[in-house]
């Protein structure tokens, strides 16, 4: 008897749909056996995190405000993934947006009319994140540097930036030692939907819809699908890797900038410890698992927002590390990675047929 | 600038280069084999924090070295499995693992401690400086050098060694072979999944270690993201030291002396910002990176082994 793989001839939708549902679950099976091992119940606090995630409507609306900068930064992950670009840097794109849309709202607020000021912090917010992302595009672009480092390295010069703001020259004087700058004026607020629910998640929606078209319906949509296929076949058909390069990174590091302008102008009102809290990171899983499809992004952004409230909730409530949600996010990109081959091979038990010399038969 | 301080940003040198040197020796062996673990950042917190506790549990350092060795490897073990069994994609797997690695030791921390308490600010067990008799007196070198702990001292045995296998030893041979032209070493009746496999799981142990010299010797005790980004700093290391043992070296010094001399300056007080200074080592990865890819580009010389994060599946093959 031997294990074989072997190729799928059709793939049927079935089968695509099954697998990456029975992925989530051996993911929350092997979650579970964790929260076991510590000596905690797992089906408590699958239940506690669902509740607090989901549950009422204070903690939708709470699951939402943290799926907007998901779903901003995972929409610009998943353009450059397109590609193979592989932007690991939507974290510092981030706080580089929430960089510029601060300074903006807190030294230009006198010198621009009111109800220009947002667009103006959106504006700078875009161009922050970009210019962020430009870097390691350029490099690559140029000189073929890894761009998964570059854009990495990017992450803690950024994150140092803004610290270096927040606890010396931006601090708030009259903040009492607290780490933030100062209050932005009211003109500088992002107007809110409901509870901390922010017009950032219509800048999010209006952006999935952007790239849904761009994406599917034009010519260098096209072309990022071709780069991303198959590079040989794009540049004999005389595409322009660089010039694709640095236009994907531009607006996929501007939509992390904006992630950054919304967490500032929506929710904190301020530049203050708490920006980064790794939804960079989590954007790079949001926009694996939505495979790169801008409205799928928002929804795994949704649901994982939800896995990140639940984590904040068993931590209040049962005094389990938040953490928890971060090790759910591995675990689940771990089994929808392996699972993806099921939808493809199928595994086949063979019994060794007698008299045949194991020489002759076909493995692996 | 005198004698005494340039000894003691070479000994800080060498300390804060150790852990960098075990990990990029063991990311090495792994991509030669073909595989790329961007799961680095993860296995070496993971590492750190199995390390401290063992140790802390137990008392014994060398437990806690040997269980950093073995949470790497299994670490590794789940990256092998995935990409060269199922054939996943090796960067996305990778990243999956510094996904998990992070967010798991962030869990662990705060549930290893005495009674399931957190780890944070508890001191434990370390190594010691043992100064080794004779050498440690040579003026200046051996001042900086020998007057180390014992992880140091192995990581100075393991680099020649390390050197040795890969490019004098029959299964050092087999070892590039796979990681250059999977399909020939198959030809050749070598196993190329099983040498994937071992060294990507060697690979994982090594990591592993560098991470337990980490929270055992070079900062010891855990903090959450101990590594700050040093997983990352070895995979460029590797690119550097164009995948050779020795050349690993020369980048994990450099690194280390970077770190060393920004600690200088920041106990020093100068007027730049801690924030600047800490922004060296990983502007500097930048530069380094730029400068090296532009050098192997001038001499038209690609150093990594050109089968890396290509799965090998034996009837795709040809």
């Amino acid at each position: 008897m031997r294990l074989i793989i072997e190729k799928r001839l059709e793939s049927s939708r079935l089968i695509a749909f099954l697998v990456p549902i029975a992925s989530i679950l051996l993911a929350l099976l092997a979650g579970a056996g964790l929260l076991a091992a510590a000596g905690v119940n797992p089906w408590q606090t699958y239940r506690a995190m669902a509740l607090g995630a989901f549950g009422s409507k204070y903690s939708l609306s709470e699951t939402l405000v943290k799926a907007i900068p998901l779903m901003l930064s995972g929409l610009g992950v998943s353009i450059a993934f397109r590609m193979l670009f592989w932007n690991i840097g939507a974290e510092g794109q981030l706080a580089m947006g929430g960089f510029a849309a601060a300074g903006v709202a807190l030294f230009l607020a006198d010198k621009i009319p009111d109800p220009l000021l947002l667009p103006a912090m959106f504006v700078a917010a875009f161009l922050a994140g970009a210019l962020w992302g430009l870097i390691p595009a350029g490099l690559k672009a140029a000189l073929g540097v890894n761009e998964i480092i570059t854009s990495l390295m990017l992450n803690y010069v950024a994150i140092l930036w803004i610290e270096h703001l927040f606890y010396g020259p931006w601090k708030d004087p009259q903040g009492y030692g607290f780490p933030g700058s100062a209050q932005f004026p009211k003109a500088a607020w992002l107007p809110r939907l409901t509870g901390r629910v922010h017009a950032g998640l219509i800048i999010a929606i209006v952006a999935a819809a952007f790239l849904w078209l761009v994406l599917g319906r034009s010519k260098w949509g096209y072309e990022i699908k071709v780069i991303g296929e198959n590079p040989r076949a794009a540049r004999y058909a005389g595409m322009s890797l660089a010039r694709n390069i640095l236009l994907v990174m531009l607006l996929s590091g501007g939509l992390a900038g904006l992630a950054g302008f919304g967490e500032v102008a929506g929710i904190s009102h301020r530049l203050q410890k708490g920006l980064t809290v790794g939804y960079g990171y989590t954007a790079i899983i949001v926009a694996w698992l939505a495979r790169l499809n801008p409205w799928g992004v928002l929804l795994v952004a949704f649901l994982l927002a939800g896995l990140l409230v639940g984590g904040d909730q068993i931590q209040i409530t049962m005094g389990l590390p938040a953490a928890m949600a971060l090790v759910l996010q591995g675990a689940i990109l771990f089994f929808v990675l392996g699972g993806a081959l099921f939808a493809q091979y199928r595994l086949r038990l063979v019994r060794r047929p007698p008299g045949l010399s194991t020489s002759a038969e076909v493995t692996e | 600038m005198n004698m005494a301080m340039l000894v003691s940003i070479l000994a800080v040198t060498v300390q804060a280069g150790t852990s960098l040197v075990f990990a990029t020796i063991g990311e090495i062996y792994t991509e030669r084999s073909g595989i790329l673990n961007l799961g680095v950042e993860g296995m070496m917190l993971m590492g750190a924090v199995a390390a401290f506790a063992a140790a802390y549990h137990t008392g014994s350092v060398w437990l806690g070295v040997a269980a950093a060795m073995a949470t790497g490897g299994v670490l590794a073990l789940i990256h092998a499995f995935l990409t060269i069994t199922l054939r996943t994609d090796q960067t996305v797997t990778g990243l999956a693992l510094t996904i998990f690695g992070t967010g798991m030791t962030s869990f662990l921390g705060q549930r290893l401690g005495p009674a399931g308490k957190p780890l944070v600010g508890l001191i434990g067990p370390r190594f010691e400086r043992l100064p080794l008799p004779g050498l440690s007196d040579i003026p200046f070198l051996g001042r900086a050098l020998f007057r180390q702990d014992l992880l140091v001292y192995g990581m100075y045995l393991l680099v020649p060694l390390a050197w040795y296998y890969l490019y004098k030893t029959r299964p050092g041979l087999h070892l590039r072979a796979v990681g250059e032209n999977p399909q020939t070493a198959d030809a050749m009746g070598v196993s190329v999944s099983g040498i994937r496999y071992a060294y990507t799981v060697l690979g994982g142990m090594l990591v592993g270690l560098g991470g337990a010299h980490l929270s055992l010797a070079y900062t010891p005790g855990w903090t959450e993201n101990l590594t700050g980004g040093r997983g990352w700093i070895v995979i460029a290391l590797v690119i550097f030291a164009t995948w050779d043992p020795l050349r690993a070296v020369v980048g994990a010094v450099l690194f280390g002396g970077v770190n060393a001399v920004q600690f200088r300056l920041q106990a020093a007080g100068t007027a730049i910002p801690p924030a600047f200074l800490g922004m060296m080592p990983y502007l500097f990865t930048i530069l380094v990176l730029v400068v090296i890819t532009w050098w192997e580009a001038f001499r038209k010389r690609v150093g990594a082994p050109a089968a890396l994060g290509l799965p090998y599946a034996r009837e795709e093959k040809g």
